[in-house]
């Protein structure tokens, strides 16, 4: 059981390919990391898995538990198991908060079934205080003059509430001091578990002392350029970005 | 109503009216305040005054708040049901039996400013033509805690009706009204021609609350006069999501320093569905507030028209204006015509004035369906929360329940998702 990629190449509508063949395998229950410099592609990564319209698929494959989601829409994927903890995620003014994780929850039920008021506050506000997050939130229209570290924990928030079976977390640290780091982090360690496997896209090493990875991977130029276990990442951190000259060839 | 019961100044301004009407143009093409309007809507041949139908049905159906403060409900500008549980001293009545009643107090406020937005033939149709509607006077340091809810039917195939509202606040009174017009079925055309005069005497707090929810196939005109004095805050709100063609013309009057007016809008069309909305926000004292925020939401082949004028006299320093019409666009094929205005003639005055029209961002859409919502069920959210935005401004909950379940029965019924 695992979020499986195959040489996965994609390209932007003008044709510039971005991904050049990416392979990672991702099995429940583990935690993997990708490291990379600016336009190594791995933002991309992100949202070609979770089927963002602006980037043309042209080759390789996708499997979640074995089932092809190349050919799923971006709803369909995310009610298959996949999240995507965005960078920058979207304000939705006049649309609160709770009506919206409401919303994202009532998706993933039958025609006909409708979720329980109660039991979904309850779930909510407990969510919310494991992330220190403020009721006030919850009326709050979606992201909308929300700061940095506010809607990366609102991330982190609808992460937990929708349990997905593969979290996929585009630069969550970007940004964060390091409070607000603590804070995420002990979000994703709350919902580590067998059943669950995570992708974490960072930048800086620093994501990773308090969210420990299984494996790391150095993303250049398209392509996961080296594999390894953490220390890959303090390697990376002490020889800088550009070691990678010496892995990519000119 | 009968003639005989009606004060003689109110027949002398209905026969005078008449003739204005008669001798009024009918607008033109070259009329500024009908640019980018569609005259041929203008035909109203065929409508004729009709008799109350169905009225225990309807009265069944005018359902609302789930509390009010008094409660009315007309069937073809007759009342037919009415209810009310309103502190001592407010007078809150059919304008029929108001004239006989308190003949002065509606003669001091009725019709009494000139419309200049465009429809000044149509206003003195309805000035000939008016035979009731609701008279609300609070007086003096009396606050209505809760709304009186006005149901107006349209019942009969080419009904013409003129519904009339007329609402005074005394000096710190409080008030909230709401109109929900509606027709009787889905298939019979009919006419409004509707005029509502509101006045929010010294200090005091009026909202008033239009929603127009009738049939596609049923044309409305309809004229808003606000008069704010001093400290006072005025609301005036319209909805539009029905009939096939709509003309609002809002005129908000700032008569005193410390006024505040807000002008509020949501226009949900959809299919061939029009509306045309003219405002204007005229400063007459120097040290007033008013903000105007449109929100039009157009599907399928719509048309929105909003024209807005922000106008300062003379000497009405420290004014702060602002005007803001914003247009949703969900399909390709709608059209969204904006004229902002302003014209200013006082000194240190702060006004803003701006339109915007938009599409939902393809970022917006990634975001809703990346968390699983159906692409549909994501435009409608966003559409519904763009409308929200506006409805926040009424600050009572009941109320906006209300006009968001409005809202809602317009989103359900829109099943093609807009694309």
């Amino acid at each position: 059981m695992s979020l499986s990629i195959q040489d996965l190449k994609a390209s932007l509508e003008d044709g510039t390919e971005i991904l050049k063949g990416v392979s990672l395998d991702i099995p429940k229950g583990e935690v993997h990391a990708i490291m990379g410099p600016n336009g190594s592609g791995k933002s991309t990564l992100s949202k070609v898995i979770a089927g963002h319209e602006s980037y043309e698929v042209t080759g390789g494959n996708v499997t979640l538990d074995g089932e092809d989601i190349l050919d799923m829409g971006i709803d369909e994927r995310s009610r298959a198991g996949i999240f995507l903890a965005f960078q920058y995620p979207a304000e939705v003014p006049g649309v609160s908060n709770a009506n919206f994780i409401r919303a994202a929850l009532q998706a993933r039920l039958a025609e006909g079934e409708e979720i329980d008021a109660v039991a979904y506050y309850k779930d909510l506000y407990d969510k919310m205080d494991l992330l220190e997050m403020d009721r006030k939130f919850t009326a709050r229209a979606v992201n909308e003059g929300f700061s940095g570290g506010e809607k990366k924990r609102n991330e982190i928030l609808q992460m937990l509430m929708l349990e997905p079976k593969y979290c996929i977390m585009d630069e969550t640290d970007s940004g964060l001091d390091i409070d607000a780091l603590k804070v995420v982090a002990k979000g994703v360690n709350a919902m580590r578990s067998p059943d669950r496997g995570f992708l974490l896209i960072t930048h800086y090493q620093r994501l990773l002392d308090y969210i420990k990875p299984d494996h790391v991977h150095v993303m250049a130029d398209g392509k996961i350029v080296k594999s390894g276990g953490p220390e890959l990442a303090l390697e990376l951190e002490e020889k800088g970005y550009d070691f990678l000259k010496e892995l990519v060839p000119a | 109503m009968p003639a005989h019961t009606l004060p003689q100044w109110f027949t002398d301004r209905q026969a005078t009216a008449k003739e204005r009407y008669e001798n009024l143009p009918m607008p033109t093409r070259r009329d500024e305040s009908w640019r980018f309007g569609n005259l041929k809507q203008l035909d109203f041949s065929g409508f004729q005054v009709a008799d109350p139908v169905d009225a225990d049905a309807l009265i069944a159906r005018s359902e609302g708040l789930e509390s009010t403060a008094a409660k009315f409900v007309f069937v073809n500008d007759a009342l037919v049901s009415s209810e009310s549980n309103l502190p001592d001293g407010v007078i809150c009545l059919p304008l029929a039996e108001a004239l006989e009643s308190h003949s002065d107090l509606v003669e001091a406020h009725f019709m009494k400013q000139e419309s200049r937005l465009g429809s000044a033939k149509h206003a003195a149709w309805h000035e000939a033509s008016v035979t009731n509607g609701l008279f609300v006077h609070v007086p003096k340091n009396v606050e209505v805690d809760g709304t009186i809810e006005v149901h107006h039917w349209i019942a009969g195939a080419n009904a013409l009706c003129f519904p009339h509202t007329l609402v005074i606040t005394g000096e710190s009174a409080k008030v909230r009204v709401v109109d929900i017009f509606r027709s009787a079925d889905e298939v019979s055309p009919g006419l409004a021609v509707a005029y509502n005069d509101l006045f929010a005497g010294q200090n005091s707090k009026l909202d008033y609350i239009a929603l127009q929810a009738l049939n596609e196939v049923t044309r409305m005109v309809q004229v808003n006069d606000t008069s704010i004095r001093r400290d006072a805050r005025a609301k005036a709100f319209v909805l539009n999501t029905g009939a096939s063609w709509a003309r609002n013309e809002s005129l908000s009057r700032l008569e005193g320093s410390g006024a505040h007016s807000d002008m509020l809008s949501v226009s949900i069309p959809a299919r061939e569905q029009e509306y045309d909305q003219r405002t204007f926000q005229h400063h007459v004292s120097e040290g007033a507030y008013s903000d105007l925020l449109y929100k039009n939401t157009l599907y399928d082949d719509s048309k929105t028209v909003f024209s807005g004028l922000i106008y300062v006299d003379e000497g009405a320093h420290q004014t702060d204006a602002y005007q803001t019409c914003r247009n949703l666009l969900m399909s390709d094929r709608a059209e969204a015509h904006s004229m902002p205005g302003l014209e200013i003639n006082a000194d240190q005055v702060k006004c803003s004035h701006g339109s915007t029209s938009a599409q939902i961002a393809d970022e917006e859409i990634f975001y809703l369906c990346a968390r699983g919502i159906d692409p549909a069920r994501a435009r409608q959210l966003i559409a519904r929360g763009f409308s929200v935005e506006v409805v926040e401004r009424l600050e009572d909950e009941g109320v906006e329940a209300l006009v968001l379940s409005f809202v809602d029965a317009k989103f359900a019924c829109i099943t093609n998702g807009g694309a």
